[in-house]
């Protein structure tokens, strides 16, 4: 399966969608993958454990939920092996809201993604915040007609993961923590190293590609192109308002927040909050009004006090 | 474009287009608009007072419920209706469409707040998942003239317009093919006046035909002496 970036995702592209011209109606094209991804720019996609809390989010104006047996916050605390959700669980969310419904899959657990499929689910997360089951294959995501979206920190991890097909990135952060240090840390990368690689020549980028461990063709689109070649938002740590429009000013189309609103002190309050502040990201004013009397925000972890094994972003591969 | 040689009118009228902000595909439709010769600026509009200097809107594809909190939150709502009232073009995509519509159908629990203006009523997510998501050719009225040169419209979690409420609504286009347990003379696309509304995502192409019927709309509207902006 080729790649065709989606269009007008960037000013001046020349590039042509391969909409099928026979006039037969096509589904799960990289064209309509792609085009949910774009429809979500500009909005919080929230996790959510239950109908309840996706009500909430509902109503909180979130564009999409991410349903999940446990928020990050929770994994971390409880340990053990993270799965995917009982899909009852899913449908359960499915039937209590009209935005779509993602969820997450292990890395590399291409079954789990089979049964999401089958189940009807809109985006598949393959996930670093669950227990990888491959420690060195993603899934294959060409296969499926349901999109992915997947984690990256870094540029070749994104580019790999697009080669994979997946549809969507969001830059990992670490999630569960409440810190947004390592989600700046992994916009910041990406953007620099889409910079650096926009000035290079054909013969540097070449040796570029392999210095990323990046798909050669997929560099050279993004080089041309000056951002990842399809939608990005961030994710791993977002717990204000401020978090959120500090990535969004950094660039990324929108944001997940995981354990950051149903682990704060006023979820409903927050989720609304973080919500204004991702579309007005760069009015100071307004994000101070969100900003403010929104109760306790989750506690945090500060990521020095880690282990190499407690990250999660390292994670994927 | 012929440009007429009277000492009054020595360059074609440009128009200011706006594209409501709040969530959703509102950078494809600025890019595309950029490259439209009539189009003197397409700007984001997050607040109300922006909507004051723009001759001409489209509302995104997006999550409809999120743009319908968004907007009421940020005091939007209003000013959007009056945009609609005070007949200034306006063209909803997808969720847009939903919006600009009278009546939806199979909304959130405890129901979804309109902008209203198209008098149609609109089945909300009519395919079902993503997975049913799709892409397909179509005839649209003013657009296609024959069948090789039929427009990519490319459906995402889209709805259909289940019924025309109004003689002054025209149906641009239909399905054509029957999609899982929707039929194919389902419409798509329809214009009252100086409202469009399309099921589909022109602005997830790079074919420019429905912007530019678009803003030749917002030429004609503002040609038959109607004040715009300065």
């Amino acid at each position: 399966m080729s790649f065709s970036i989606p269009a007008n995702l960037a000013s001046k592209e020349s590039y042509s969608t391969k909409v099928s011209q026979n006039g037969i109606t096509s589904q799960a094209t990289f064209t309509v993958k792609t085009g949910l991804a774009q429809n979500l720019k500009g909005g919080v996609i929230m996790d959510v454990v239950n109908a309840e809390q996706a009500r909430i989010a509902e109503e909180a104006g979130a564009c999409a939920v991410m349903a999940l047996e446990r928020v990050p916050a929770d994994i971390r605390i409880q340990g053990g092996v993270a799965r995917m959700s009982d899909p009852k669980m899913i449908k359960e969310i499915k039937e209590a809201v009209t935005i779509p419904v993602m969820a997450k899959v292990r890395i590399g657990h291409f079954v789990e993604a089979q049964i999401l499929e089958s189940i009807g689910i809109d985006y598949i997360d393959e996930s670093e915040v669950l227990t990888p089951a491959d420690e060195e294959n993603h899934i294959n995501k060409h296969n499926y007609k349901v999109p992915f979206v997947c984690g990256a920190k870094n540029l070749g991890e994104a580019l790999r993961r697009i080669n994979e097909g997946a549809a969507m990135i969001r830059t990992k952060g670490e999630a569960g923590t409440g810190n947004v240090v390592e989600a700046v840390r992994h916009m910041r990368t990406i953007t620099r190293e889409i910079r650096k690689a926009s000035l290079m020549s054909e013969e540097e980028l070449f040796s570029y590609a392999k210095e990323l461990q990046a798909p050669y063709n997929l560099l050279k689109e993004t080089a041309k192109l000056r951002r990842l070649p399809v939608v990005n938002f961030s994710a791993g740590g977002l717990a204000t308002p401020a978090d959120a429009a500090m990535m969004m000013q950094l660039g990324c189309d929108g944001v997940f927040v995981g354990s950051g609103i149903f682990k704060s002190g006023d979820p409903a309050k927050r989720a609304k909050a973080i919500v204004q502040a991702v579309t007005h990201f760069d009015d100071p004013k307004i994000l101070a009004e969100v900003s403010e009397d929104l109760g306790d925000a989750m506690v945090g972890i500060n990521i020095d006090t880690l282990s190499d094994d407690q990250l999660l972003s390292k994670r994927g591969w | 474009m012929v440009r007429t040689c009277n000492d009054f009118q020595q360059v074609q009228p440009q128009f200011k287009f706006g594209v409501l902000a709040l969530q959703g595909a509102f950078q494809e439709h600025i890019h595309m608009l950029q490259n439209i010769s009539q189009v003197s600026s397409a700007i984001p509009i997050r607040k109300a007072e922006q909507l004051e200097t723009i001759d001409a809107l489209i509302i995104p594809g997006g999550e409809s419920t999120t743009m319908a909190l968004i907007a009421e939150r940020s005091g939007l709502m209003e000013p959007l209706r009056k945009f609609v009232r005070d007949e200034k073009p306006t063209w909803g995509t997808c969720a847009g469409m939903i919006l600009l519509a009278n009546e939806a159908n199979k909304v959130k629990k405890g129901g979804q707040d309109l902008i209203g203006g198209l008098n149609i009523t609109v089945n909300r997510n009519q395919f079902g998942s993503q997975i049913d998501s799709f892409e397909s050719l179509l005839h649209i009225n003013h657009i296609t003239t024959s069948s090789d040169d039929l427009f990519p419209a490319i459906f995402i979690r889209a709805p259909i317009i289940s019924s025309i409420n109004s003689s002054n609504v025209e149906v641009l286009a239909r399905l054509e093919h029957d999609i899982g347990e929707t039929d194919a003379s389902s419409i798509v696309a329809v214009r009252q006046g100086s409202l469009l509304g399309t099921a589909f995502h022109p602005e997830l192409t790079n074919d420019d035909r429905i912007h530019k019927y678009f803003v030749q709309l917002t030429q004609d509207h503002y040609n038959t002496g109607k004040g715009r902006n300065e």
